[in-house]
């Protein structure tokens, strides 16, 4: 039932009213609303009932193993919403004083430190609110430092086949053109493919390292040579940073401008799709950049700094500061950790991903790049069950969700057919790894038996299979009743 | 470890597995010349005791001034119950709904929100939220040169009464794809969109006008006047509306002789605390001939294999993981958890509920008004009605008479003198339901100490 469902003529909760007052408003007719809008009319034990029940619906971190690729859904501890939701943190403005915002403001002046060390940029703004605009914000920022120079003719970015659909989305936002590169059979960019394309019209290329089919990307350092000696920048998208934390830094390997995701690496909630937050971090010479505002530190303390401060700043994302409550929950996170638990988050990652890929291999699932070294994440392809059981990867993620465990990503990256990308992250166990791994066996002992089996799954969630194809052919996107 | 589960017996049964001898061995693909070392920078860990302890006297560095701000960030009083629900696991721990079977229930509520939307604004769709309410508009600026078929030019006109810093966040967001923004006067006498500056723009191509209600001012524009006049030239409407306005005021979807073509604004006054500028969430709706050039996440129903309605991202081909670089937007990560308290706060408001703070704020607002103004030195700059905030303009600069308040725990508003340096010494103040008669009391007496003794 939909909470409208539940709704009776009538009914308040007049606890959570401001009292009524008998007095008309003095407002002229013509501003005012003819009629009530039609929201729910119900109690507070209806609300929190019928929340709490759809709550139920869903799996979570915080209920069920969720080893989707490429978004590192990893536990999100308890004490980091609990300290950010601290009244001097809640309850203040974003127009307070400084004098009133000394403890927030050096809390994100220590997150934007800690953030280039991390990443061996040089300088850091926190404000993109989630990856998407953080690559927007750097893409604008390559772009605002090709005209600051009067290099116009560049007009076209490279991103790879595999990479994020945010990557050229981004791009074109900015207004370049967006040239794919090829993915080479070993899972790096194709090098020679890239040097046919760089030249004077290039502006930069869009890099995920470890890249978005799970592998570091060996030929780094070249590619980050070939960039600048075309007169191009190179931008990284850190949405698989959690794989290299205290290993390799983005600054190293020759990156001139990155997206953080907290979201992922930095454990902050994904909330049922965000909130998230997006920070950027950029080599010396994209410094005047940056996205404001930034959180400065003086004489008389910490301060923003805003136009006056940055004057070829590509401007402002948001009407504020971003999502300033993520960047809270990621510092004390960054905190909690400190430098030795930065380190394990590699380290684990790695370990649990490379037993799961190791464990698969041995029973006898195909591993896209089996030559290579997981990093915190590893695609199997589904292709020889398709065809020869025609169980798909999606009927795998399906049934996979019978069993109690959310589904891998499917069916990215596009460029590997029938793929399941899967990332366990460091805070599973292995009880959890294996147990997901017996369940895929025996999924695949399903589909050998009698494929129906995983073609109707799901048999035990709260609907089964939806009909996407008449949802988007007969929209209904708000209730009618 | 703090987080990770693993046993010494752990790592070497998962080792041998590998086949790899430690775990430094796995990562032998990184160029050894590349690896980092210690992250020297990075201070040592802290238990869950020592954080708190240590967080705790940053927050109490904030202190709790008295909030007379507004300026697009509102404080009102948030139901236990909203984030006591919102922040359950299984809603803060979850993923955007990829899997639609395992996330029935965030998916529904966001059928749910994108209902109350709708019937708040009377519009016809609504998607599932973007960033905040000034990326919105960008996003619908964007939405409308697309959708805008019959314009050519790409120019949008934007009020200057419009919140400054979204006029800055649009252009930021905008300003690579070549479209125009002109910038429409205001009257000074009345504060309001001076509608004869509309008149240059008839027979020319627009692409779209933005009409802000309230506006940044506080002050009600004519929303029928503007509305009807985008409509008569062939350019599409954006309103950009406050939702806690709206339990009282004129939904956009009923403005002028048909609505508006797309509403946006700010989600924070719905169950979002102040909390530093963020996270917020951005609306957005829009009639339904216009859904397909819509950004971000809509939630449809549907049906399952057995007939049973449930509930699924749809219209996903206009997003960037499919469409890539030919998507309406780029936005992946939204403000999900937002959009769930919000859906708390409306469910528990109801529409009495939702009047009713909107009425107090209106009434508060204008009881802090007449005491300031009646203040030596404080003049109430507009006579039209205004919610939730108004202009006072000070006999001496408004940065100095802040700071002073500030030291009394008192923050006394926003200072329009750096963005309206033709307003003089004005100054923004807001009420909500959330002050009362002593707040406004004492924040006279503290700012006639100040104008009297300096």
């Amino acid at each position: 039932m939909l909470i409208f469902e539940h709704s009776h003529k009538g009914r308040q909760s007049t606890a959570q009213m401001p009292h009524a007052s008998g007095d008309a408003i003095d407002l002229p007719e013509k501003f005012l609303r003819k009629e009530q809008p039609g929201l729910p009319e119900v109690s507070e034990m209806d609300v929190v009932r019928h929340y709490t029940r759809l709550s139920q619906k869903n799996f979570s971190i915080d209920t069920e193993f969720y080893p989707l690729g490429s978004c590192t859904m990893k536990y999100n501890p308890r004490v980091c919403n609990t300290l950010a939701k601290l009244p001097g943190f809640m309850g203040r403005h974003p127009h307070g004083v400084a004098s009133h915002g000394q403890g927030f403001l050096s809390c994100m002046h220590d997150l934007q430190e800690m953030l280039k060390e991390i990443t061996g940029m040089k300088a850091v703004s926190l404000t993109p609110a989630a990856g998407a605009q953080g690559e927007f914000a750097g893409v604008a920022m390559i772009r605002a430092y090709h005209e600051s120079r009067g290099d116009d003719a560049r007009q076209e970015i490279l991103v790879p086949d595999a990479a994020h659909g945010t990557n050229p989305a981004s791009a074109v936002m900015c207004g370049y053109k967006v040239r794919e590169i090829p993915t080479g059979a070993d899972g790096d960019v194709d090098v020679e493919a890239l040097k046919a394309v760089v030249g004077p019209q290039t502006a930069g290329i869009m890099l995920t390292n470890p890249s978005t089919v799970g592998v570091f990307e060996r030929s780094i350092e070249e590619i980050a040579k070939i960039m600048h000696d075309a007169g191009g920048l190179l931008y990284y998208d850190g949405a698989n940073l959690n794989a290299i934390l205290g290993k390799v830094r983005p600054g190293d390997m020759g990156f001139d401008v990155i997206h953080m995701n907290l979201h992922k690496t930095f454990s902050t909630p994904h909330g049922g799709g965000g909130p998230g937050a997006g920070p950027v971090g950029v080599s010396e010479r994209l410094i005047p950049f940056l996205p404001i505002p930034m959180v400065g530190k003086d004489d008389e303390g910490y301060r923003w700094l805003t136009e006056k401060d940055c004057p070829q700043s590509i401007g402002r994302l948001s009407a504020f500061a971003g999502n300033a409550g993520v960047l809270l929950r990621a510092y004390i996170y960054a905190r909690l950790l400190g430098r030795d638990g930065l380190h394990r988050v590699a380290d684990y990652s790695a370990l649990n991903a490379n037993y799961m890929l190791k464990r698969f291999m041995e029973a006898g699932f195909d591993a896209a790049y089996p030559e290579r070294r997981a990093t915190h994440e590893f695609i199997l392809t589904m292709k020889r069950q398709a065809k020869e059981q025609g169980a798909t990867a999606m009927d795998f993620a399906k049934r996979l969700l019978d069993y109690g465990f959310h589904a891998p990503t499917t069916y990215f990256p596009l460029l590997i057919p029938e793929c399941l990308l899967i990332e366990p992250t460091e805070t599973e166990s292995i009880e959890t790894l294996d147990g997901f791994i017996d369940v895929m066996i025996k999924i695949q002992a399903e589909a050998e038996e009698d494929v129906e089996t995983l073609k109707g799954a799901p048999y035990s969630l709260p609907v089964r299979r939806l009909d996407d194809v008449k949802a988007a052919r007969e929209l209904d996107l708000a209730w009618k009743g | 470890m703090p987080f990770i589960p693993h046993t010494e017996n752990d790592v070497e049964k998962m080792l041998a597995t590998i086949g790899a001898e430690s775990i430094e061995a796995l990562f032998d693909e990184i160029p050894k010349n590349l690896r980092c070392g210690d992250l020297k920078g990075i201070p040592d860990g802290m238990n869950e005791m020592e954080v708190s302890q240590f967080m705790s006297l940053r927050a109490n560095l904030d202190g709790q001034p008295l909030c007379f701000v507004g300026a697009g960030a509102y404080e009102h009083h948030i139901p236990a119950a909203v984030w006591e629900i919102a922040t359950r696991g299984e809603f803060y721990s979850a993923y955007t709904p990829y899997q639609a079977e395992a996330s029935q229930g965030t998916l529904q509520l966001l059928y749910e929100f994108q209902t109350m939307m709708t019937r708040l604004l009377a519009m016809d769709v609504s998607n599932a939220s973007l960033y905040d309410g000034a990326s919105a508009l960008a996003e619908a600026v964007l939405m409308a040169v697309r959708a805008n078929r019959k314009s050519k030019s790409r120019r949008i006109l934007i009020p200057r009464s419009l919140n400054p810093v979204y006029r800055k966040v649009v252009e930021a967001t905008v300003k690579n794809q070549k479209i125009e923004l002109v910038e429409l006067p205001f009257d000074l006498e009345t504060g309001l969109t001076d509608l004869s500056s509309l008149e240059a723009w008839v027979g020319e191509d627009v692409a779209a006008l933005v009409i802000p209600q309230a506006n940044f001012f506080g002050l009600l524009e004519d929303v029928d006047a503007l509305s009807d006049w985008a409509a008569q030239n062939g350019a599409l409407s954006i309103a950009v509306v406050n939702p806690v306005a709206l339990g009282l005021l004129a939904p956009p979807g009923e403005w002028g002789e048909s609505g508006v073509d797309i509403a946006c604004g700010e989600g924070q006054p719905l169950g979002a605390p102040l909390a530093s500028g963020g996270p917020y969430f951005g609306f957005m709706c829009c009639r339904q001939k216009h859904v397909r050039q819509m950004p971000g996440r809509i939630i449809g129903a549907t049906v399952d294999l057995e007939g049973k309605r449930g509930y699924t991202l749809t219209l996903q081909a206009r997003e960037q993981h499919i469409r890539r670089s030919k998507a309406t937007s780029n936005i992946c990560t939204n403000q999900g958890l937002l959009v769930t308290a919000a859906t708390i706060y409306m469910s528990l408001l109801g529409p009495e509920g939702l009047k009713r703070v909107a009425t107090s704020c209106y009434r508060n607002l204008n009881r802090l008004v007449e005491k300031l103004s009646a203040l030596n030195g404080v003049e109430k700059l507009f006579d039209n009605p205004a919610f939730h905030e108004s202009v006072l303009r000070l006999d001496r600069p408004v940065s100095e008479v802040l700071e002073a308040l500030a030291d009394r725990n008192i923050l006394g508003g926003y200072d329009l003198s750096e963005d309206y340096p033709e307003l003089g010494n004005a100054l923004l103040v807001c009420a909500t339901e959330t002050r009362n008669e002593n707040d406004f009391s004492y924040y006279a007496a503290q700012l006639e100490d100040i104008l009297e003794n300096g």
